[in-house]
């Protein structure tokens, strides 16, 4: 029996859509008084329960706005479900967005320590592995140049080279990343299937089933913060794209 | 048992984001000074014209309550801004950071933290003006200088807690944020900063007695310009306003953090 390595259970995440905002005191004092306070719940998962065992491949297909993202981000630990709970045992590494917290008034090398100790790395880890990423990102000419002088592609490279820089134990992918020009795009794509093809437990959301089926052993398919069908790759994805046909 | 103490969620996490910390501390600080040919050097700079300014404006207008008004002023404005710089700089932390909030995990803490660590850096830099003031005007440099560190902790207990209560408080009500600039302003000109504390009418003199800030100034007044011992009721005052609003702080902090995300 496989270790499990995130548990989900009964994961409900509501928001408030209400209209207006109340976000100064006179506002929220007097709408509390005349009880105005109206909050429009809206619940972007409901119910979500499944587990995933170490070495698990797990993808998660559905439409826009069915709560993927939301799930991932739950998992990550950026927000807490407003119920049920979350476990999770091992290091993560979020692929969610890349270069997130980058200073545009920071250069290239300030930024790899400091997104790297964004992302939980230590000193002694990115001292160890700035070669790397600087060779990977292949800005070595530009390394000491504030990143506002970079372009969306080398802000691109260098994120992308920072975060797949460590062999995570459980990966967490919002779509296949390949960033950059063709020459880059292949080589980001071929470090993806590297760090996926390891010994790591996927999470991926994706919308082309192809990848999902190329690179799961299992999947769920989400639909309105619900789960439809939970099983091995093949199966739902074909539910999925029978139903999506359908409609 | 210790062990275990020390696998606390809390302190393996902090451990792990310790380096973030520095890292975020050292950012606000280059940042600061970036493309300014002086760098670092204004952090000396600035409090040293400003105590030439209000020494020229009001040390004859005090001349005989105030024996020397540049240590006088600088003790009890350096105290002061680095209470306000470490404020106001947490209030927006939350705000200010949100983008990065809603795509990486990281304790939320680290930001209103990191912003009050970076003005205590600058404040320690800048009291190097006030020992270089001293010598200059002879003071006098005794023992209880040392003794002032225990005012300065205070000072920062003081200013974590009560920053991150209104980091908390700025994400529901961004009213605060503008509320606060005024409250910081009132609070400047109702402490003895650049007059004598006798000049306050005694039914105004409340505002001296109930205020830990004016509590730690009295403190390092005694140590840095008087060369005497301070009175231990003030560093107990202090002390006891700075553990209260840290542990006050990180309740209301700890409740509400995983809401912020929501409304920032």
């Amino acid at each position: 029996m496989k270790e499990t390595v995130i548990k989900v259970e009964n994961v409900g995440m509501e928001f408030n859509l209400s209209q207006e905002k109340v976000d100064n005191l006179k506002e929220y004092v007097i709408k509390f008084i005349k009880r105005e306070l109206r909050f429009q719940p809206f619940w972007a998962l409901k119910n979500v329960s499944f587990e995933v065992k170490k070495g698990d491949r797990l993808g998660i297909v559905g439409l826009n706005g069915a709560g993927k993202s939301t799930l991932l981000k739950l998992i990550a630990g950026v927000m807490k479900p407003t119920e049920g709970n979350i476990t999770v045992k091992g290091k993560i590494s979020p692929l969610l967005s890349l270069g997130a917290g980058f200073d545009p008034d920071y250069t290239g090398r300030e930024n790899i320590f400091l997104n790297g100790a964004m992302l939980g790395y230590s000193k002694k880890f990115l001292e160890s592995k700035f070669k790397g990423i600087v060779e990977f990102s292949e800005l070595e000419e530009f390394i000491d140049v504030p990143l506002k002088n970079y372009s969306n592609g080398m802000r691109a490279r260098l994120g992308f080279s920072i975060a797949t820089s460590v062999q995570p134990e459980i990966l967490i992918l919002d779509e296949v990343l390949s960033v950059g020009d063709i020459k880059f795009q292949e080589k980001s794509y071929k470090k993806m299937e590297s760090l996926i093809g390891g010994n790591v437990t996927l999470l991926f959301v994706s919308h082309s089933v192809d990848q999902v089926k190329k690179f799961c052993d299992k999947a769920i398919w989400l639909h309105k913060g619900q789960i439809m069908t939970h099983g091995s790759a093949e199966d739902v994805c074909d539910i999925y794209t029978e139903w999506t046909r359908k409609k | 048992m210790n062990s275990e103490i020390f696998n606390h969620r809390f302190f393996v996490n902090f451990r792990r984001y310790r380096f973030l910390l520095s890292q975020l501390v050292r950012r606000d600080i280059k940042i600061k000074y970036r493309r300014s040919v002086l760098g670092i050097f204004w952090s000396f700079l600035e409090p040293l014209l400003s105590m030439v300014v209000l020494t020229i404006i009001f040390s004859t207008l005090f001349k005989h309550t105030i024996s020397n008004f540049p240590v006088y002023y600088l003790t009890g404005m350096l105290m002061y801004q680095f209470f306000a710089g470490g404020t106001n700089a947490a209030i927006r932390s939350i705000k200010s950071n949100s983008s990065i909030m809603k795509t990486i995990y990281v304790p939320k803490y680290m930001y209103s933290l990191s912003a009050i660590l970076s003005n205590f850096v600058t404040f320690l830099l800048s009291m190097i003006v006030l020992f270089m003031i001293m010598l200059v005007t002879n003071a006098p440099f005794t023992i209880y200088i040392i003794f002032a560190s225990l005012p300065i902790l205070a000072l920062l207990l003081l200013t974590i807690g009560l920053g991150l209560i209104l980091a908390t408080v700025n994400v529901f009500f961004r009213d605060i944020e503008h509320f606060y600039g005024v409250f910081l302003m009132l609070l400047m000109y109702a402490m003895p900063i650049f007059y004598p504390a006798d000049i306050v009418p005694a039914n105004f003199r409340f505002i001296q007695y109930y205020n830990p800030l004016y509590a730690v100034i009295q403190c390092c007044r005694s140590s840095f310009l008087y060369g005497t011992l301070y009175n231990p009721i003030h560093l107990l005052f202090a002390m006891g306003s700075g553990i209260v609003a840290l542990l006050i702080g990180i309740a209301v902090f700890y409740r509400y953090q995983d809401r912020f995300i929501l409304y920032v």
